[in-house]
């Protein structure tokens, strides 16, 4: 059974070619297809219907306390309104998601989860509940998000929000003009300035609607978020990282509080941190033509020997040449060294690159003075 | 309506040259569905297939099709011009054909269909 976001109807009208994503019937691309639609968010303003994820509050005397163990990061320092990317750990030490944690109070956090481990999230939180601590679901909230270097420009015109100022990784509330509130998130998933609308279901059609309406907006579809993600290095659940990877071999130890030492997991995690990890996560460019996508073997280009496998790949419209990321031994985690990846018994010379591939355009994450 | 071509169940079309040699290229409703084409993976010239094999790849920023011969024999020649620019394949028949296959038994070709049949195909799997 697949589910609908309150932006299901909306996508039909748009001729939108709808395919399964996590359990929901979501649009992968529209008319122009996913090439168009990703240089258009790099160019302009792309609209994007994330109401498939998750969104949740943890609240209550003991919140702050709660998500510094379910995650390694620190939430105590930071001011009301910062919003910090981080993940859940389990026991060994494994991802069991990667989410957005917003500060909205002293005891009070947003979080956004992914939509295929919304369930599994759920039940691990309540499973650790403390008894200081509510959970709260926001079921009834979409969420929209508007990406490009338009962005910002296109929410003065339509909703008549001035963003001039706003940080990175920043959250605010603003209301529409008939009164209702929502909130305004600045970050994303694309590389690209932009923000996340978390609104009432029942409103998020016109929302939506009024949106596409300015001529800098278009509709992109999920196929375009994963090229535009992966152009930036950024993971994807269940494929870059799962409950088998470490923080530390995704290379994801930035999110890490170093005052946070009592987080689930937090021994394996920590002792990796100490004495290093054999496989690691890095970035791949092909340096001859082809695409290789996950599940291609990466090669030592000196003897031919298996180090590792890529866990994303694709072409990169904005580079129009293969990119992928993946795993590979702690030796060859190292940008420039020559390697092959193996796609369909042909081997295609590339080479392990750092990550991102090209500069992220997001703002800067200090306030305005 | 005919149109001399030969179509397969897994949209490719096939003209035949010359009595025995088969040009293999991809119908539009193959290039609709895969959209951005941005590499194609060509036989070496010489290679032997057999029918039913795959002998080339087609990529797009979504997926990779593979492109499966519909007869046996070698391959006779390559469009190189793809390599540089995929997009050819969508262009015309001329210029958007993958390989030509000189054909063992040209018997082969029998079994596939024609434009008529390939069309109500189609329209059978949008339904």
């Amino acid at each position: 059974m697949t589910s609908k976001t309150p932006l299901y109807d909306a996508h039909i009208k748009l001729n939108a070619k709808m395919g399964p994503f996590a359990g929901y019937d979501m649009p992968l691309y529209y008319g122009e297809g996913v090439m168009a639609e990703h240089e258009w968010v790099r160019r302009e303003a792309g609209l994007f219907d994330v109401s498939h994820m998750g969104q949740i509050i943890l609240s209550g005397p003991e919140a702050l306390a709660f998500v510094e163990k379910l995650t390694p990061s620190s939430f105590g320092k930071i001011p009301e309104g910062r919003a910090k990317y981080t993940v859940l750990t389990n026991s060994k030490g494994g991802i069991i998601d990667d989410l957005i944690i917003t500060k909205r109070g002293p005891d009070r956090f947003f979080a956004v989860i992914n939509a295929g481990c919304k369930e599994k999230d759920i039940a691990w939180i309540k499973e650790n509940l403390p008894s200081g601590v509510t959970l709260e679901r926001l079921d009834d909230r979409a969420l929209i998000a508007l990406q490009g270097p338009m962005a910002e420009q296109v929410l003065r015109d339509v909703l008549k929000v001035d963003t001039e100022g706003m940080p990175y990784m920043w959250m605010i509330d603003a209301e529409l003009s008939d009164g209702t509130p929502y909130y305004i998130s600045r970050l994303g998933y694309t590389g690209e300035d932009g923000f996340e609308l978390s609104v009432p279901a029942d409103i998020a059609d016109g929302v939506w609607t009024r949106l596409m309406q300015h001529g800098a907006v278009k509709p992109i579809g999920l196929a375009a978020r994963d090229s535009l993600r992966l152009e930036m290095g950024y993971c994807l659940y269940g494929h870059d990282i799962d409950e088998n990877t470490s923080p530390i071999e995704a290379g994801l130890s930035w999110v890490m509080g170093k005052e946070n030492t009592g987080f689930i997991g937090a021994g394996r995690i920590l002792s990796q941190k100490e004495d290093g990890v054999e496989r690691q996560r890095i970035g791949v460019r092909l340096t001859e033509k082809g695409v290789a996508r996950e599940g291609a073997e990466i090669l030592s280009a000196q003897d031919m020997r298996k180090i590792g496998t890529l866990t994303s790949g694709g072409f990169s419209p904005s580079l129009k040449e293969g990119i992928g990321q993946g795993y590979v031994e702690s030796d060859w985690a190292q940008a420039g060294k020559k390697i092959f990846v193996s796609v369909r018994g042909r081997n295609i010379a590339a080479e392990i690159a750092d990550m991102p591939f090209m500069q992220a355009r997001t703002k800067s994450m200090k306030k305005a003075a | 309506m005919s149109d001399n071509l030969k179509y397969t169940a897994e949209h490719e079309w096939i003209k035949i040259e010359d009595g025995d040699v088969a040009v293999i290229g991809i119908t539009a409703y193959a290039q609709d569905a895969l959209g951005d084409l941005v590499y194609v993976d060509l036989p070496d010239v010489g290679r032997k297939v057999a029918k039913g094999e795959d002998f080339a790849v087609v990529e797009s920023v979504k997926t990779a099709a593979e492109v499966y011969s519909p007869v046996s024999g070698e391959v006779v020649g390559v469009n190189d011009n793809l390599s540089n620019d995929p997009e050819l394949i969508k262009k015309s028949l001329e210029e958007g054909w993958i390989a030509k296959i000189k054909m063992e038994d040209a018997a082969e070709i029998a079994g596939l269909m024609d434009k008529e049949a390939y069309d109500k195909f189609v329209a059978e799997q949008d339904h």
